[in-house]
């Protein structure tokens, strides 16, 4: 090599310097990205799960005869959840409802019946509690095994004493300022309103069955599960249960109930006619239009099971449907 | 290290990020109630992700000028391919416990699972073809018009993300608006009036 061509030492320098500065650079560069994109990442998704801090339920009757199944754990029934009020994200449900009080708390039962009145909650959870261990069948193709509290509908409907010309019950969910409000109806102010302009479904939720559905002894009110008060996210303070029916029919954080001779009209049923239908009764062998029912996969496990007739309830309600299409009543 | 050598270290350090949170979360069991769903719906929001992250590029190219993005554009693709096979594995062996028959009824019976297959069947000849080898033994021409199929896997992957949805379709309408809006520029600098 020429010594001309021969690189002097105070440039060697200056590269380096240069090639240090320019590696600072990048790596700066490459952790600041890296960050930046896990940070989206983390802020896109799901926050970690909550623990459920509703009391304990002071007295309550324990299930007679459970399930051979496994419950699903407390911590996946609580962060796990529909409640497209709040989020259509059944993880971000729990940490979004975290702050609805549902203290104060009325049921306004009302429509064709002798006694229509407001249930203060307080009376409701005087009502006697039982523990109902239940699998819980979500039209999504999963499932749940839930030991819920609370008492039978019918006793609600008794001390209504509905008229002989009620043949359906309606049911309506709490919904922001849109609920009835007088000196009697003392329902929670914002922020508890909830709205979630993206859910795609219309506000208020409202459900529905036919008189002899919610007469039947498997519908409950649930007031808490696990022993403890209903979580919010789990539809606080009380909700219906309905098990051999797809989750959707179990309607959350109810405020009204009344009684009809015409079939209400549902949310989801409303939303998209050929797709949910009034009835919803967990079929196997009606499939969605665009998945199947045929199996489910129950939280906890990794495979699929078989989706049972009527939620595995068939023995106590199929007499319910006796002679009806359940293709064309789905 | 060239500039464009660390730039593709860049997106590529930045492309695995999601994945190995995914797997974080997986090892510390923090995936939730539902793992397989949230392994199969993240896998697919990124495969999507991808995929029109790459075709951005050459409307990005042509509006900032910057030429030296194109070399980028492959790596993107392939992530956008790797994410698809990561969703595919996931819906296989994790939903269906690789019931071949299951899978194949599923294909006939759901549109939406039969156009996400077609979408990653039309991923795989592109990802195969990415390389210069491919480029040169296609021809330029040829290797072009066949990798035009990529907008025909992008529209079958929106429709398909749109169509697993209830109700709510803030995601999948974004995905379109994005879509849409990098084909139509393609579109628009093709045929419209000089």
């Amino acid at each position: 090599m020429p010594e001309s061509e021969k690189i002097r030492s105070s440039e060697i320098t200056d590269e380096f310097d240069y090639l240090n500065r320019r590696n600072f650079i990048r790596a700066g560069a490459l952790a600041g990205t890296a960050a930046a994109t896990g940070l989206i990442y983390r802020y896109l998704n799901p926050p970690p799960p909550r623990e459920v801090t509703t009391a304990a339920i002071e007295s309550f009757s324990e299930a007679k005869d459970p399930l051979p199944d496994d419950l699903t754990p407390i911590e996946d029934v609580t962060n796990y959840n529909n409640f497209y009020e709040f989020t259509t994200d059944k993880r971000g449900v729990a940490s979004l409802a975290a702050e609805f009080r549902s203290e104060p708390w009325t049921v306004t039962v009302d429509g064709l019946v002798e006694k229509p009145r407001v249930f203060g909650i307080d009376e409701l959870l005087k009502i006697d509690q039982e523990e109902r261990i239940y699998r819980f069948r979500c039209v999504e193709g999963w499932s749940m095994v839930i030991p819920w509290v609370g008492f039978p509908l019918s006793m609600l409907i008794e001390m209504a004493r509905p008229v002989s010309s009620a043949r359906y019950v309606a049911f309506q969910t709490y919904y922001g300022g849109s609920n009835p409000r007088g000196p009697e109806v003392n329902l929670p102010e914002p922020p508890n309103a909830m709205g979630n302009v993206f859910a795609g479904i219309s506000f208020p939720y409202l459900e529905g069955l036919r008189m002899d559905e919610a007469m039947h002894p498997l519908t409950i009110v649930a007031t808490g599960l696990y022993g403890k008060l209903m979580p919010p996210q789990n539809g606080a303070p009380i909700r219906l249960v309905v098990p051999w029916k797809y989750g959707f029919k179990s309607i959350k954080s109810i405020v009204r109930i009344t009684f009809t001779d015409k079939q209400p009209p549902t949310t989801w049923s409303a939303a998209t006619p050929n797709e949910y239908g009034f009835y919803s009764n967990v079929n196997p062998e009606v499939d969605h239009p665009r998945w199947s029912q045929a199996t489910e996969r129950r939280i906890g496990e990794y495979g699929r099971r078989e989706t049972l007739m009527f939620n595995g309830y068939g023995e106590q309600v199929a007499d319910l449907y006796k002679g009806m299409d359940l293709r064309k009543n789905y | 290290m060239t500039d464009s050598q660390f730039n593709k270290v860049l997106i590529g350090v930045n492309g695995l990020v999601p994945l190995a949170l995914l797997g974080w979360d997986w090892y510390r069991g923090n995936l939730g109630a539902n793992p397989v769903e949230f392994v199969l719906s993240t896998t697919g929001v990124l495969t999507l992700l991808f995929l029109l992250i790459s075709l951005a590029v050459t409307p990005l190219r042509k509006i900032t000028g910057r030429n030296d993005l194109i070399r980028y554009r492959r790596m993107l693709g392939l992530f956008a391919f790797f994410y698809g096979c990561a969703h595919l594995v996931t819906y296989s062996i994790f939903d269906k416990s690789l019931d071949l028959s299951a899978i194949v009824e599923d294909v006939w019976q759901r549109p939406f699972i039969a156009l996400g297959m077609s979408a990653l069947g039309i991923l795989l000849p592109l990802a195969i073809t990415s390389t210069k080898g491919w480029i040169k033994r296609l021809g330029g021409k040829r290797w072009q018009r066949l990798h035009r199929l990529v907008y025909v896997a992008a529209v079958f992957g929106v429709i398909h993300f749109y169509l697993i949805q209830k109700s709510d379709f803030f995601w999948p309408i974004i995905g379109g608006v994005i879509l849409a809006a990098v084909f139509g520029y393609r579109l628009w600098v093709r045929f419209a009036p000089k």
